[in-house]
């Protein structure tokens, strides 16, 4: 296992250090290579043990040890680590072999490559780790990594501030995180995963400690998987290279705070307050940031809110007990939304870095492979039936009916709009004519294999994912077989929603009916009338409104950001110029003003110096007489 | 004889006289040839001193530090001298408020 999490690191190490003096080719192999054998070994690992429900522990070294409490650098590699291993290091294989086709050009490359590996290492640190001491090590390292990724292209001005956004925001949520550490260690004497958690199952920990270790610890998930009110920064983080974007801000990091939760399923599951805040907030965020999405017209801005608002339907089947759906709809969600993002990486490859939809147009046939997978990736998205996504949202929803009818129903609306910006940003930038008049529609072209070979990996993933966790209609073999993968992990057995066969159905065919209806409503729009998404002056009313994201970071600044400002300055002025400053520099200026009049006394003339002499010995000899 | 008629206290107001005109006149003088020569008188003024009160103590070690003192004063003054030499040679003015370029 060491194995595993070593080896991305050494790639770090390997392309950080020496990474500058090798050819371009060499630097992108050994750090892809780095995590193609890791995933090769957890591929290996998982088969031998996960499969057969045996975890494999392993402690390194004691990193800490002040008095009662011992903090192991130790792993566990069972069933959920494992499968978050591999989603980690597969997706991360896939797309450390599309960055070598997509950041070709960059002069950073080796850079990037370190970036990466970094990450990957970290992400696994995060999941594998067997005490929340090496989640938190983790989790703060891939806020780092995200935060350097970020800002890749740190020249942009604007860029920068976007990763200095994601860090900020991430930090408010990793202050949540750290209390809800410190109650746990007030509470349990030990932040080891195992002996937290069988503490809590035995129920003996009053109620009110639980609920609020679970409000913090989900306010750390907040802010690293975007959730309402931290989620600004995930937009705004597309300010990276699209692959980190795919990697980062798509598949692995922003799930972290999902897996949190269902590691802490014991904990989560006997605080009913706390699973409804988290089913309500990340209810509220999944619609928001779909209807946001609906009026978003960089390509990558569209994908970013789908994320959010994906990530919000995570957090409804986790606040309604439903973690397997909530894991299940992870791993289809890495596998079509990485799809997604590095086919949006493509289209921008294509376009020599156009990332506006309304200046693209009829790529279909300009690049097939991408179009093609591009397809695949929107249809799993939207639920067409039998790919990964139809499976995956409808367990949710399942979920969300079983738990409130009113769950459901808003759910639904949610899903329903990821069809209308999904369909809606696929005909703008594939069909209809081509229209931008600075990049001739020549000059588009498909992309080197390197990318268009995990596009296709991906497509064939987001087609057959799906097919981890068929429902129980399909018979009781193939059934459920990520949920019985799962089931040994939970402290407390999850509830399977109880409803009727033929209610099951009609939610089946309401899920079905919103697909078509944003589909069809979607194909007249932009492709039997034409019509191409208005320009940002053209925009009124509510269209204005959601494009311009609800006004939130206005809000944020307003309310938030400009109040610190003014407090800052008003402190900056008073506090620190006049008080502080004033005393410490006129400390510091004391002896120069000292200085500078007794050197005028040493002017040279030997005169004074004499006088000084004579009125001097005076002086002592008065001493001395009187 | 005039000299049984002189008290002690005489010598001692004659030399802080000459003492006196000394130390004024190095303060205020501005030729170095004075200058020193007004140390010089200050040292006298000093030397009187000596003999004087040796005398009135009985005791012969002030007249044996006054040759010492006479001994500094000549090697002072000649390397005072040689200095000025210089200095005159180099600036053609024998005044010290010019010689102010020592200074930090």
């Amino acid at each position: 296992m060491s194995i595993i999490i070593l080896l991305p690191l050494l790639g770090f190490l390997v392309s950080g250090i020496v990474g500058k003096y090798l050819p371009k080719q060499v630097v992108g192999l050994i750090s892809t290579a780095a995590v193609v054998l890791s995933f090769a070994f957890a591929l290996h690992m998982f088969l031998e043990k996960s499969i057969l429900g045996e975890a494999v522990s392993q402690k390194w070294f004691t990193f800490l040890q002040v008095g009662g409490l011992q903090i192991d650098v130790a792993f566990t590699f069972d069933r959920l680590s494992g499968w978050m291993t591999l989603i980690i290091t597969g997706i991360g294989s896939l797309i450390h072999l599309y960055s070598m086709g997509y950041m070709k050009e960059d002069e950073g490359y080796y850079k990037f490559f370190a970036y990466l590996n970094l990450f990957v290492f970290n992400m696994l640190l995060l999941v594998l780790g067997s005490n929340f001491i090496m989640l938190f090590f983790g989790w703060e390292g891939v806020g780092l990594c995200s935060y350097l990724l970020i800002g890749f292209w740190y020249k942009n001005l604007n860029y920068g501030k976007a990763a200095r956004k994601a860090f900020v925001m991430n930090r408010i949520g990793d202050l949540g995180l750290l209390l809800g550490l410190f109650l746990i260690f007030k509470e349990f004497k030990s932040f080891d995963y195992t002996i937290v958690f069988d503490q809590i199952a035995a129920g003996n920990t009053p109620a009110h400690v639980l609920t609020a270790i679970a409000l913090l610890l989900f306010v750390g998930a907040m802010g690293k998987s975007a959730q309402i009110p931290l989620y600004t920064w995930l937009p705004d983080a597309m300010a990276g290279p699209t692959p980190v974007s795919a990697l980062i801000h798509a598949a692995t990091m922003v799930t972290a705070g999902v897996y949190l939760v269902v590691r802490s399923q014991a904990l989560y599951f006997q605080t009913a307050l706390a699973s409804d805040v988290i089913m309500w907030v990340g209810l509220a965020t999944s619609l928001m940031a779909a209807l946001i999405g609906l009026k978003q017209n960089d390509i990558k801005k569209v994908l970013a809110y789908s994320t959010v608002s994906q990530l919000g339907l995570m957090f409804v089947a986790l606040g309604c007990g439903a973690y397997t759906a909530a894991m299940f709809h992870l791993t289809t969600h890495a596998f079509f939304k990485a799809l997604l993002f590095l086919g949006s990486g493509s289209v921008i490859h294509g376009m020599h870095h156009e990332q506006d939809i309304r200046k693209m147009g009829g790529l279909k046939s300009k690049m097939p492979i991408t179009y093609f997978t591009f397809l695949i990736g929107t249809l799993a998205i939207t639920g067409f039936p039998f790919l990964s996504g139809f499976f995956s949202k409808d367990e949710i929803l399942l979920h969300a009916f079983s738990h409130s009818p009113l769950v459901w129903g808003l759910s639904l609306i949610s899903a329903s709009i990821t069809g209308f910006y999904m369909f809606r940003m696929f005909f703008v930038t594939f069909h209809g004519k081509y229209r931008n008049t600075h990049y001739p529609l020549e000059k588009v072209h498909e992309s080197p294999i390197t990318m268009t070979l995990p596009l296709l990996i991906l497509a064939v993933l987001s087609v057959l994912g799906g097919l981890l966790n068929l429902p129980h209609y399909f018979g009781h073999n193939v059934a459920g077989a990520f949920s019985s993968y799962l089931a040994p992990m939970y402290k407390f057995a999850e509830h399977s929603p109880e409803v009727s066969a033929s209610t099951e159905w009609l939610l089946l065919a309401a899920a079905v009916s919103v697909f078509i209806i944003a589909f069809v409503a979607m194909r007249m729009k932009y492709i039997s009338k034409n019509s191409v998404p208005e320009e940002d002056d053209s925009m009124s009313g509510l269209g204005k409104v959601l494009a311009n994201k609800f006004y939130v970071d206005e809000i944020y600044d307003a309310g938030v950001v400009a109040p610190i400002e003014i407090a800052g300055t008003v402190t900056d002025g008073l506090v620190d110029d006049i008080a502080i400053k004033g005393i410490t520099d006129s400390i510091g200026k004391s002896p120069n003003w000292i200085s500078s009049l007794l050197s005028r006394v040493q002017n040279g003339n030997i005169e004074y110096y004499l006088i000084y002499m004579v009125i001097a010995v005076s002086i002592l000899l008065a001493i001395n007489l009187f | 004889m005039i000299f049984q008629n002189l008290d002690i206290s005489h010598y001692i107001y004659l030399s802080t006289v000459l003492f006196s005109i000394g130390l004024f006149g190095v303060l205020f003088r501005r030729n170095a040839i004075v200058l020193l020569m007004c140390i010089e008188l200050m040292l006298n003024a000093v030397n009187l001193l000596f003999t004087a009160l040796s005398t009135y103590m009985g005791d012969a070690d002030g007249q044996i530090f006054v040759f010492f003192i006479m001994v500094v004063a000549a090697a002072e003054a000649a390397v005072g001298l040689a200095i000025l030499v210089m200095v005159y040679r180099n600036t053609r003015k024998t005044d010290v408020s010019f010689l102010d370029q020592l200074k930090g």
